[in-house]
């Protein structure tokens, strides 16, 4: 069924068919629009789930982990400041191997306040041992969403689902709505191997020494060395359902191109038409678009990594004094892969400024001029 | 006359790692021998959490569920939440917690989960102190008590937070002191909250020698004592408006209580008078609403 929805509504769409049972959430800009929909649905008895209005964002993710420790499937979604509350729950999470679900509506962190869209909330959240896909449309949403909940349980790994807010939260686009029957076959109610269960009782998440500690850790790496097997497989899946897949890195016009601009959310969008404007006027540009920092594609960057392309990577996020955490990732791969390609680096569209094509046009000229030489902020006022 | 029956008859429940006199274990084995195996333990930071026994051991029962100091109400309403969603409704929700995590770090979604009413039964083991940590005041530390942080010259110069009437103004169905040195009563109650429906909350004494600078063999003692002395009543809420006092006590001078403790071995005399006043001031409160007709909130409005 084609419809044309929000991005938070292609979220709570995507919750409903996949059956969450346990929903909790607290009301946070640009997300709130997902919780109300959710409460509503939930309340009328569309959704047949337990939906948890709790008092913090910290108690959101806590009942999740309690209600994940029972086997059944669960959901949240926040942003920024509600993501940065959860922070000590979502490495309890993932070290409890729960595969919760969540998306976060990309919001700049305060201070200053703002409720405009970055990254920086989610990419703060990189090594909390969560998976995190990025999204560019609404469609992408609905089916990340859909996909991830067979990906956490699959890996025993907890998926965070995130896109721009307002830019992509907030904007309607039409998108192809699977019919549940489908899901239900895709996405069969969670089976889970271990959970709190009087007939078998175990102790879950109890003290441990050094001489336990870090097998488990590398337990929850090795998961994520494998996820890419299971992400790729599940979409495998998806496709065949519903002939749509998504990539870990997916590529535009790369093939003859001498400049590639390498990004994510929804300033792949901008790029996307920037390109698609140059190459009418000659100009051999092309972009990567990310969609996953963890697990990190890696190999599959590597794949497209050729000599004599010149790389410029766009953030739009920020770990101050260093840079965009993207560009990091990126250059941390060519580094250990003693790859010779220098990238260059851009931040832009903190705090929710616009990235214009005039912009992007600006970066693929100076990824063509000059060497790479550091960050270059984009769109600074001077 | 106690008659153990239930699942630690057998006498199971043993290897765990709590100091000898500590209430803890004592007060857990009683609830857990009236609650039965149909019980989900969620249990936060503490020393419940640490004597329970460290990977790959633990010798609790039924199922353990450890969580962040912060999170255990919110887990534990995780749990409801699940365990109603896949048909086992009928299991109990048990928290057991300490005081920081109840009075202190945890207080927040304690709060929450009592306006939600949520069907769990939250039980406080109250040692009066981080003492996990090494004996680190908590809100629940009375006053003039030595700890790491009120050290001597500087001893806790606050009250006791009153747990007890404060979840009572957010009417909850059920809330109970209890002391192990009353194990009948303590189980009475435990039963009885078993069968409430809603947010059932029991503060439960729980001596602790290191922390209370005691003689291990004195822990039961003194849990009696501070019920005889008044400085733990024991009483019932109903709905947040009907209390009753479960015991009359003996009224003994607190100090037959305090003189027994290392911790209160700095007080002055003018210090141990204020601890005096202020515990027959509050017996005589709860004496006079004691099955008072008139509903607990507007009493305490007045005053
Ligand atoms: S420190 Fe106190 S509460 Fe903790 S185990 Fe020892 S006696 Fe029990």
């Amino acid at each position: 069924m084609k419809k044309v929805v929000s991005g938070n509504e292609a979220t709570s769409l995507a919750v409903k068919l996949s059956r969450a049972q346990v929903i909790s959430a607290y009301p946070i800009t640009p997300q709130t629009t997902i919780s109300e929909k959710l409460s509503e649905i939930c309340g009328s008895g569309e959704l047949d789930a337990r939906f948890v209005k709790v008092e913090s964002e910290h108690s959101a993710m806590a009942t999740l982990i309690g209600a994940s420790s029972t086997g059944v499937r669960t959901f949240t979604a926040t942003s920024a400041q509600g993501l940065a509350l959860m922070h000590e729950l979502l490495f309890w999470a993932s070290g409890a191997r729960l595969p919760i679900v969540m998306v976060d509506v990309n919001r700049a962190m305060a201070a200053p306040w703002t409720i405009w869209c970055d990254q920086t909330d989610s990419v703060a959240q990189r090594d909390t041992g969560w998976m995190q896909f990025y999204c560019w449309s609404n469609q992408e949403i609905l089916d990340s969403v859909i996909c991830s909940f067979k990906i956490a349980e699959k890996s025993s790994i907890p998926c965070m689902i995130c896109y721009d807010g307002f830019f992509i939260s907030h904007t309607n686009e039409p998108i192809d709505i699977p019919e549940q029957k489908q899901i239900d076959k895709f996405l069969p109610p969670r089976k889970a191997e271990y959970f709190l269960d009087i007939d078998n009782p175990q102790t879950f998440s109890g003290g441990t020494l050094p001489n336990y500690f870090m097998e488990i850790r590398y337990k929850l790496h090795d998961a994520f060395e494998k996820a890419q097997g299971v992400i790729n497989d599940v979409y495998d899946g998806y496709n065949k359902l519903t002939g749509r897949s998504y990539e870990p890195i997916e590529p535009y016009y790369i093939d003859d191109a001498d400049r590639v601009l390498i990004t994510s959310g929804s300033a792949a969008s901008t790029v996307f038409h920037t390109v698609n404007k140059m190459r009418k006027s000659g100009e051999k540009v092309g972009m990567l678009r990310i969609r996953q920092l963890r697990p990190f594609p890696e190999k599959e960057l590597l794949y497209y990594i050729k000599p004599n392309i010149k790389y410029g990577a766009l953030d739009r996020n920020l770990s101050p004094g260093t840079g965009g955490v993207f560009s990091q990732e990126i250059r941390s791969v060519l580094n250990r892969n003693g790859n010779g390609n220098r990238i260059h680096e851009f931040i832009a569209g903190l705090g929710g400024r616009d990235i214009t094509t005039n912009n992007i046009e600006e970066i693929f000229k100076r990824i063509g001029n000059v060497e790479p030489d550091g960050i270059n902020w984009v769109g600074l006022l001077k | 006359m106690i008659e153990e029956k239930g699942i630690f008859s057998g006498g199971e429940f043993c290897g765990h790692a709590s100091c000898p006199g500590c209430g803890e274990k004592i007060i857990l084995r009683h609830i857990l021998d009236v609650l039965g195996r149909k019980t989900i333990i969620v249990c936060p930071a503490g020393c419940a959490a640490v004597t329970d026994g460290i990977f790959p051991h633990s010798i609790s029962p039924v199922p353990f569920m450890h969580t962040p100091f912060d999170a255990v109400a919110s887990c534990a309403a995780g749990v409801r939440a699940g365990l109603e969603m896949s048909g086992r409704s009928e299991v109990t929700v048990m928290v057991w917690a300490g005081d920081g995590a109840t009075f202190d770090i945890g207080m927040g979604a304690l709060s929450a989960i009592a306006e939600r009413n949520e069907n769990i039964l939250y039980i406080c083991y109250d040692n009066e102190a981080y003492m996990n940590t090494g004996i680190q005041r908590s809100s629940a530390t009375p006053f003039g008590s030595w700890t790491t942080t009120t050290p001597r010259g500087r001893l806790k110069s606050e009250p006791k937070k009153d747990i007890n009437f404060i979840l009572a103004s957010h009417k909850i169905p059920y809330i109970a002191t209890a002391s192990p040195a009353f194990i009948d009563d303590l189980r009475e109650k435990v039963n009885k909250a078993k069968e409430i429906t809603g947010l059932r909350f029991l503060h439960v004494l729980s001596p602790c020698p290191p922390g209370w600078k005691s003689d291990p063999k004195d822990s039961i003692t003194l849990a009696r004592l501070a019920v005889e002395c008044n400085v733990f009543p024991l009483f019932e809420i109903e709905n947040g408006e009907r209390i009753r006092l479960s015991y009359r006590s003996q009224s003994l001078p607190v100090t037959e209580y305090l003189d027994m403790q290392g911790r209160f071995r700095y007080l002055s005399e003018e210090e141990t008078e204020t601890i005096q006043s202020r515990t027959d001031e509050y017996y005589k409160t709860l004496n006079s609403l004691h099955e008072s007709e008139q509903p607990l909130r507007m009493t305490m409005r007045k005053e």
